[in-house]
C-alpha cells in the first residue's frame, strides 16, 4: 500500500469504523458495517483511508466467517464493492487481499441478496484494467456456477455478462465460456425486459464472436423466441435505439462477417450493419463512439471491395472522415470536454472530481484515437478500388495529414497512417502524382529508420510500391541511401520485413543503370544473396530470385554479374531446380537461365555445364507448359544465330538431342510454346 | 478498377406481384387494383399519420397534366417512358406527381426503379411552379456523372452514377429542409440543405427508349425509410422531454399541480381533489360543497337519472336552467330517452325489480337529505381517515373510458369484489391503503356521496342494472359484456320499453307531450330552432320500432350519449359560478392540437412526430 498522509481527526475517525468491526457484540459489528457503508459512498479519501488502516481483511474475513448472519455477510461485500468504485490503487489492494478468491467463495452460498452482492462487487473488480482476468478461470468450478446463477435475477445476469464481456480477452477465454454454454444461456438475455441486462448480454456476443468461427458460426443458427439471433441485433441497429446499442450490435455482426457466418453480401451487413457503422461516424456522435465505428467498419470491408465500394458513396463517409483531423478545435474542445465529463458523470459518482487536467489529457488521447482510427478507415477503403482512393488523395489536405501522421509521436497513428499511404501506394496515378507532389517519402524514409517491427513491415511494403519503376519517387529515395537499409531488413527475423526488404530491392534493381546494381550487389553480398535463395519463406525465395533476374537483365550486366558471380549463381540454379520448390519458383528460375544464355560470355557458363543442360532438357518435357515456355526460351537464347559461336552451340545442343524436342515442341497444343519453339528451330535452319 | 455496374441490387424482392396474381382468382371485377390500392393507403397512412388527405393530398403518381410531350404514361400512371429524339438537352424531358410533398409528412420519401438503361438524369423535385419555369428551383441527382444540381445547370460531384436494374430514391426531410438520395437502399448522404416547401417528385428522362417506374408507397421500398423515421421521431421526442424548463423548475411544478387538480375538481372528483390538493400542498378554488353538489349531478346523469339531475340543479342553482332554455331542453329530451331505457327515476319507480336489488336501492327520495347529512362527517372523518378514497371511483370510470381493452378485466372482477376494484386504482396515497382494514360496515356511513353505496351494492349482484356498471365508470364496455355473459332472459327483461311497466310507459307518453309544449313553447319565446326539432324527432322516433336498441336511431340509447350533456350541464353550473367552463388542462390539450395543425399549414415537418396522441395514453 501507497504511504498516505492523513490529518490525525481524518485518521481518527476512519480508525473508529474499523474499530468498530472488530466489535464482540455481532449486532454492533453489523451496525459498524453499515455506518461503515454510508461513509465510503461517493467518497474516494475515506475509501482510501479504511483500506490503508486494514479494513478489508477484517471485512473478507466477516464476509468469509459461517457464523456471521447473512445480513452482515452482504452489508461485508457491499462496503467492499464500494471501495473497489474508487481509485485503480484500491482495486490493486483489494485483489492484493485476495477478494477475488473470496467473493467467488460467496457465490455458492444460497441467499440471493449476498449473491448479488458478491457479484456487484466482483463486477467492479473485474471491469477495473489492473485486475488479471485469468483469476476468473483459476478456479475452472466458476464459470460454470456462473452460468447457472444467470437464471437468478436480473442483476445476477447483468453483473455476470459484464464480467464475461470484460473477462473474455483471448481465444481460450472464448472457448472455455463456448465449452460452458454461454451462448445458450445468455442468448435469451438479449430479449430481458432491462436494458442493462440486454446491453451487457449483447456485449458479451461481441467478445464472444470476435475473430472466431465457432462461435459466429454457432451463433448464426440460435433462435430468441422464435427469432433469428442476426434479426435481433439488426432490430437493435434500428436507429431509435441507445447509440451503445446500434453500435454493439452492429460489432457483432461484423465479426459474424468477418468469421465466416455472414457473407458479406447478405442484406442484413450491406443494408443494415454497415449504413449503422457508418451513422456512428457521423460528427454528431460521441468521440468514443466515432472511434469504434470507424474501426469496426473498417474492419468489416476490409477483405471485400464490394462493401468497399458501398462504404465509399455511403453518406459522404469519405468527406465525413475528414472531420477527424480537425479535433480538438477550440469549439469542439469545449463542447466535448463538457460531454466527457457528463459522461463519467453517469458511470461513477465518485468520480466527479476528475480534474480539467486529465480531462485535457482524455481530449488528446481522443485526438490521436480519432486519427488512426480515420487513417485505419481510409487504408480499408482504399485498398482495392482506384476510384475510391483518387476520392480519398483529393479529399481536402489528405496527403498532407498522412505526411504529418507519418511523423507523430503516437505509434498508433504512424502505423495507421502508413497502413493508408501503403493503401494507396497502390495506385499506378497516385504513386506518379500525389505522392511525388507531397514527397511522401521523406518522412517515410525517416519512419523507417527507427521503428516497431509492425510500423516497418508497413512502411517497407510503402517503399516497395514507391521503388516501382514508374514511381517519380524512386529517384530521390535512391540518393537518400535506402539500400544500406533495405539490405538490413532481408537479414530480419521476421518473413514479413524480409520479403519487403528484397522486394523493394527487387523493384530498385528492374532496368536500374549498372552503378546501382553494382551497389545493390556489393551492399546485399553474394552471403546474403544465397542465404535468401535458401529462405525457408518461398515469398523471401521468391522475391530474391526476381532480384537476380533484374540484376541479370540487359546483356553488358549480365556478363559483369556473371564473370564476378557466376560459379555461385549456377550453383543456386542447380539446387533450386533440383529442390522441392513451387512451379513459379522454377520458373522464375528458369527465367534467370534464360536470361543467363542472352549474355555473350555468360553463356558459356551454361554451355559448359552439362549437368545444367541436362535439366533444361528435362524442364522442356515437363508437364507444366509455363515451366517448358521457360526452358525453351533458355536454349532459343542459346542458338540464337548472329552471335559470336552460334553455330558451335547449335551443333553442340543438335547432339544433346534438343533438336528433336524442339521438333516435337513445333506441335504443341499451347500456342505460345509453339510458337517459341518454331522461332528456335528456325535458328537452325538459317 | 472501376465498374459500378456490379453492385447487386440486395433486397429488391418484390412479393407484391405474387400476390396480385394468387388474389385475382379470389377477387372480382379490378382485384389487383384494389388490392394494391389498399396497400397503398394503408402504408401511406402509416408513414404519414399526420397528413390530412382532404387538405393536402400525397403524391399517389404521375401526372398526366404536367408532363411534357415526349413523356409517355402507363401501368396507373406510375411507369414513365421517353419518346423523343433525345439529340441533345434541349429534348430533355419531365413529368411531376400529382401533388407536391406536403410538409406534414415530416420525412416524405419515394423511389424509383431504372427499368431500361439510358437514363441521363433524374431530377427528383420541383416547386410548384408554372410549367415553362420548369428549370429553374429544381433539385436533381443525375444519373449519367453522379452529380447533383440545384437550380443551375451546372453540378456538384454528389454520389455515384447508376444505371438499368438501380433502385434511386429520394428522401426529402421537412424537418431541416434537406433532401438526401439513395442507390439501392443505401443512403447517399445530404445532397441539399435549405430547401423551399411544395416540391413535387419529379423524374426527367432524355435518350430514347429509356423506362422508369415510380414507387410512392404501392410497394414495399429498398430503403429502410421507417428506420430513419424512427430515428427523427425519437429525436424530436427526446427534444420535447428534454425542453429546458430552467430556472423555471418550480413553476412549472406549479403549473402541473394546478392543472392537475383544477381537473379533479372540473370533473367533481372531490375527495381525489381534496387528496392531491394536501399532498401537495395546493389549494382548490371551488368550494368543497360547491364540487359535491356538481358531482351528484353529473353522476346523476351518467346513471341516466335526468330527472332527478333536473330537480337538484334547480334547487341547487336555481335559475341556471331557466337562463339556459337549450341546456333544459337538451337535458328534457335525454330525460325521455332514459325514460324509454327504463332508467329514469320517473319510470323507475313502476318497475318490479329483484327483492335484493330494491332492497338495496336506496330511492330517489332520500338522496338530498341524506347527502346533506354525510358532508360534515366526511369533513370531520375525512382529513386523517381513509374516507377520501371512497371518493376515487369517478377517476375510475374516466381512465378505464380512454382505454377499453384494460377495462374488461376490471370490469368481471368488480361483480366479486367491487371494492378492490375502486381501491386498486386509486391513487395510492397511505390512507387509502389503509381503507380494505376499514372493511365494507363502515363504507356506508363515510362515503362522501349516496352514489358510491349504490355502486357497491349494485355490482355485487344486479348487473343488469346500468347506473350500477355506470358508477363503476365501465359502462361501455360492460354492456357488451351483458350482451355476453347476462342470461337472455335478464337482458330480455332489462330491455323492454320502460322497463317493460304499463304505468311508466303512459308515463313517458306524457312525459313526451310535455316536451313537445316546451318544444313549441321555446319556438314562441325564441323563434324555430332546428337542433332542437331533431332532437325531438330523433327521440321520439324511437318509439316507432318494437325494439328500440336495435333501431337505426337506437345509438341513443347508448349510455356513452349521456356524456356530452353532463359535461355540458357542467359546463354551465361552472360558468354561472364564475369559475371556467373548461378545465385547463383540456384547454392545453386542445392548444396543442390545434398547434400541430397548424404547424402542418405553415410547413413545419417536424409536427408529423409530435403528434398529441403520442403522449395520450
Amino acid at each position: 500500500t501507497k504511504c498516505v498522509h492523513l490529518p490525525p481527526e481524518v485518521t481518527a475517525t476512519s480508525r473508529h469504523y474499523v474499530d468498530r468491526l472488530f466489535d464482540p457484540d455481532p449486532q454492533k459489528v453489523l451496525q459498524g458495517v453499515i455506518d461503515m457503508k454510508n461513509a465510503v459512498i461517493g467518497n474516494n479519501k475515506q475509501k482510501a483511508n479504511l483500506i490503508v488502516l486494514g479494513a478489508v481483511p477484517r471485512l473478507l474475513y466477516l464476509l468469509q466467517q459461517g457464523s456471521s448472519s447473512s445480513e452482515l455477510r452482504a452489508e461485508c461485500a457491499v462496503v467492499l464493492g464500494s471501495l473497489a468504485m474508487g481509485t485503480e490503487n484500491n482495486i490493486k489492494s483489494l485483489v492484493d487481499c485476495h477478494i477475488i478468491p473470496a467473493l467467488l467463495q460467496g457465490l455458492l452460498c444460497p441467499d440471493l441478496i449476498f449473491i448479488e452482492a458478491c457479484l456487484r462487487c466482483l463486477r467492479t473488480v473485474f471491469i477495473s484494467p489492473v485486475t488479471p482476468v485469468q483469476l476468473l478461470y483459476t478456479d475452472p468450478t466458476v464459470i460454470p456456477h456462473l452460468m447457472s446463477l444467470l437464471s437468478r435475477s436480473q442483476r445476477t445476469q447483468e453483473y455476470i455478462t459484464q464480467i464475461f464481456s470484460h473477462c473474455c480477452k483471448t481465444p481460450e477465454h472464448q472457448t472455455v465460456l463456448f465449452n460452458h454454454g454461454a451462448i445458450q444461456n445468455i442468448a435469451p438475455l438479449l430479449i430481458s425486459p432491462s436494458y442493462k441486462v440486454r446491453m451487457q448480454a449483447l456485449k458479451c456476443f461481441s467478445v464472444l464472436a470476435y475473430e472466431n468461427t465457432q462461435v459466429s458460426m454457432t451463433l448464426v443458427n440460435v433462435l430468441v423466441d422464435e427469432e433469428l439471433l442476426s434479426q435481433v441485433f439488426v432490430r437493435m441497429m434500428q436507429r431509435d435505439q441507445p447509440i451503445d446499442m446500434q453500435l454493439t450490435a452492429a460489432k457483432c455482426l461484423t465479426y459474424m462477417c468477418r468469421a465466416g457466418a455472414i457473407r458479406t453480401d447478405d442484406s442484413c451487413i450491406v443494408l443494415k450493419t454497415l449504413p449503422c457503422l457508418v451513422r456512428m461516424c457521423s460528427k454528431e456522435r460521441l468521440l468514443e463512439e466515432r472511434v469504434e465505428g470507424a474501426e469496426t467498419l473498417a474492419y468489416l470491408m476490409e477483405p471485400d471491395v464490394e462493401l468497399q465500394r458501398i462504404a465509399s458513396v455511403t453518406d459522404h463517409l469519405v468527406a465525413m472522415l475528414a472531420d477527424y483531423f480537425k479535433y480538438p478545435s477550440s469549439v469542439s474542445a469545449i463542447t466535448d470536454i463538457k460531454r466527457v465529463r457528463h459522461w463519467t458523470l453517469l458511470i461513477e459518482p465518485s468520480q466527479q472530481h476528475t480534474t480539467l487536467h486529465t480531462t485535457l489529457d482524455h481530449d488528446l488521447k481522443h485526438a490521436h484515437e480519432l486519427r488512426q482510427a480515420a487513417f485505419k478507415l481510409y487504408a480499408s477503403l482504399g485498398s482495392n478500388d482506384e476510384d475510391i482512393r483518387k476520392k480519398i488523395t483529393e479529399t481536402e489536405n489528405m496527403m498532407d495529414r498522412i505526411v504529418s501522421g507519418l511523423s507523430e509521436s503516437s505509434v498508433k497513428v504512424r502505423l495507421a497512417a502508413v497502413r493508408c499511404l501503403h493503401s494507396l501506394s497502390r495506385s499506378v496515378q497516385q504513386l506518379r502524382t500525389s505522392f511525388h507532389d507531397h514527397a511522401v517519402w521523406k518522412p517515410l524514409m525517416k519512419l523507417l529508420q527507427n521503428a516497431p517491427d509492425e510500423v516497418l513491415v508497413m512502411a517497407s511494403s510503402t517503399l516497395c510500391n514507391l521503388l516501382l519503376e514508374f514511381s517519380p519517387s524512386k529517384e530521390p529515395i535512391l540518393e537518400s541511401g535506402v539500400i544500406e537499409l533495405l539490405c538490413s531488413l532481408t537479414q530480419s527475423d521476421s518473413p514479413a520485413l524480409r520479403v519487403n526488404g528484397i522486394w523493394a530491392l527487387m523493384n530498385m534493381a528492374f532496368q536500374a543503370d549498372q552503378k546501382v546494381k553494382g551497389e545493390i550487389v556489393r551492399a546485399l553480398g553474394t552471403e546474403q544473396l544465397f542465404r535468401l535463395l535458401s529462405d525457408p519463406d518461398s515469398n523471401v525465395l521468391m522475391k530474391t530470385l526476381g532480384l537476380l533476374r533484374n540484376l541479370l537483365s540487359t546483356r553488358p550486366h549480365i556478363d559483369q554479374v556473371m564473370s564476378s558471380h557466376g560459379k555461385q549463381i549456377m550453383q543456386a540454379v542447380t539446387l533450386i531446380l533440383e529442390g522441392e520448390h513451387s512451379i513459379e519458383v522454377k520458373e522464375q528460375t528458369l527465367c534467370i537461365l534464360a536470361n543467363i544464355a542472352d549474355g555473350n560470355t555468360a553463356k558459356e557458363l551454361i554451355m559448359t555445364n552439362d549437368d545444367i543442360l541436362q535439366k533444361i532438357k528435362y524442364y522442356m518435357a515437363h508437364s507444366n507448359v509455363k515451366l517448358q515456355l521457360a526452358a525453351t526460351f533458355c536454349i532459343s537464347n542459346l542458338i540464337w544465330n548472329e552471335e559470336d559461336g552460334s553455330q558451335e552451340r547449335q551443333d553442340k545442343l543438335r547432339e544433346l538431342g534438343f533438336v528433336d524436342i524442339l521438333h516435337k515442341l513445333t506441335q504443341a497444343s499451347d500456342p505460345n510454346l509453339c510458337d517459341r519453339a518454331k522461332t528456335a528451330m528456325q535458328q537452325y535452319l538459317a | 478498377f472501376e465498374s459500378l455496374d456490379k453492385l447487386a441490387v440486395t433486397g429488391t424482392h418484390n412479393p407484391l406481384t405474387l400476390h396480385l396474381k394468387n388474389l385475382d382468382y379470389l377477387l372480382l371485377g379490378d382485384p389487383a387494383f384494389n388490392y394494391q390500392e389498399a396497400e397503398l393507403n394503408e402504408r401511406l397512412k402509416r408513414l404519414y399519420p399526420a397528413v390530412n388527405e382532404d387538405e393536402t393530398p400525397l403524391p399517389r403518381s404521375w401526372s398526366p397534366k404536367d408532363k411534357y410531350s415526349y413523356i409517355g404514361l402507363s401501368q396507373n400512371n406510375l411507369r414513365v417512358h421517353y419518346k423523343g429524339h433525345g439529340k441533345n438537352h434541349k429534348d430533355a424531358a419531365s413529368v411531376r406527381a400529382t401533388h407536391p410533398i406536403p410538409a406534414a409528412c415530416g420525412i416524405y420519401y419515394f423511389e424509383v426503379k431504372i427499368v431500361s438503361k439510358g437514363l441521363d438524369f433524374l431530377s427528383s423535385l420541383l416547386p410548384l411552379s408554372p410549367i415553362p419555369g420548369w428549370d429553374k428551383h429544381s433539385y436533381g441527382y443525375h444519373g449519367d456523372d453522379g452529380h447533383s444540381f440545384c437550380s443551375s445547370g451546372t453540378g456538384q460531384p454528389y454520389g455515384p452514377t447508376f444505371t438499368t436494374g438501380d433502385v434511386i430514391g429520394c428522401c426529402v426531410n421537412l424537418i431541416n429542409n434537406t433532401c438526401f438520395y439513395t442507390k439501392n437502399g443505401i443512403s447517399l448522404g445530404v445532397a441539399f440543405t435549405d430547401l423551399p416547401p411544395n416540391l413535387y417528385p419529379t423524374v426527367g428522362l432524355q435518350t430514347p427508349g429509356e423506362i422508369v417506374d415510380a414507387n410512392f408507397g404501392q410497394q414495399p421500398f429498398v430503403f429502410d425509410i421507417e428506420d430513419y423515421m424512427s430515428e427523427w421521431r425519437a429525436k424530436i421526442h427526446g427534444m420535447i422531454a428534454r425542453f429546458p424548463i430552467g430556472e423555471r423548475l418550480g413553476e412549472w411544478q406549479a403549473v402541473l399541480q394546478n392543472m392537475v387538480s383544477t381537473y379533479l375538481v372540473h370533473h367533481g372528483y372531490c375527495a381525489t381533489a381534496t387528496a392531491f390538493a394536501r399532498a401537495t400542498e395546493t389549494l382548490i378554488q371551488e368550494d368543497q360543497t360547491s364540487i359535491k353538489n356538481r358531482q351528484r349531478i353529473q353522476k346523476l346523469v351518467l346513471a341516466g337519472r335526468v330527472g332527478e339531475a333536473i330537480e337538484a340543479t334547480q334547487q341547487l342553482y336555481p335559475g341556471l336552467l331557466e337562463h339556459n332554455p337549450n341546456l333544459l331542453f337538451m337535458l328534457k329530451c335525454r330525460q325521455f330517452v332514459e325514460m324509454v331505457n327504463g332508467t329514469d327515476s320517473e319510470v323507475r319507480c313502476f318497475s318490479i325489480r329483484s327483492p335484493k336489488s330494491q332492497d338495496s336501492y336506496p330511492g330517489s327520495p332520500s338522496l338530498s337529505p341524506r347527502h346533506g347529512a354525510t358532508n360534515p362527517n366526511l369533513h370531520s372523518a375525512g382529513a386523517d381517515s381513509p374516507t377520501c378514497s371512497n371518493g376515487v371511483t369517478p377517476p375510475n370510470k374516466n381512465k378505464s373510458h380512454n382505454k377499453y381493452p384494460g377495462v374488461s378485466s376490471a370490469s368481471s372482477s368488480s361483480s366479486s369484489s367491487p371494492s378492490s376494484v375502486n381501491y386498486s386504482e386509486s391513487n395510492s396515497t397511505d390512507s387509502t391503503k389503509s381503507q380494505p382494514h376499514s372493511g365494507t360496515s363502515n363504507q356506508e356511513e363515510t362515503s362522501d356521496s349516496e352514489m358510491e353505496i349504490e355502486a357497491e351494492h349494485y355490482t355485487n349482484g344486479v348487473a343488469e342494472n346500468p347506473s350500477a356498471r355506470i358508477m363503476n365508470g365501465t359502462y361501455k364496455h360492460q354492456e357488451i359484456l351483458q350482451a355476453q355473459d347476462i342470461s337472455l332472459e335478464d337482458s330480455c327483461a332489462s330491455r323492454q320499453l320502460c322497463g317493460g311497466n304499463q304505468a311508466a310507459t303512459e308515463r313517458m307518453i306524457q312525459f313526451g307531450r310535455e316536451l313537445q309544449g316546451l318544444n313549441e313553447q321555446l319556438c314562441r319565446e325564441y323563434g324555430k330552432n332546428v337542433t332542437h326539432k331533431k332532437m325531438l324527432q330523433d327521440a321520439f322516433s324511437l318509439l316507432a320500432y318494437s325494439d328500440p336498441w336495435n333501431c337505426p336511431v337506437g345509438q341513443q340509447l347508448d349510455p356513452m350519449q349521456r356524456e356530452n350533456i353532463c359535461s355540458a350541464l357542467n359546463s354551465a353550473i361552472l360558468e354561472s359560478q364564475n369559475l371556467p367552463k373548461q378545465p385547463p388542462l383540456m384547454l392545453a390539450l386542445g392548444q396543442a392540437t390545434e398547434c400541430v395543425q397548424l404547424m402542418a399549414r405553415v410547413r413545419s415537418g417536424s409536427c408529423s412526430f409530435a403528434r398529441v396522441d403520442n403522449f395520450l395514453h
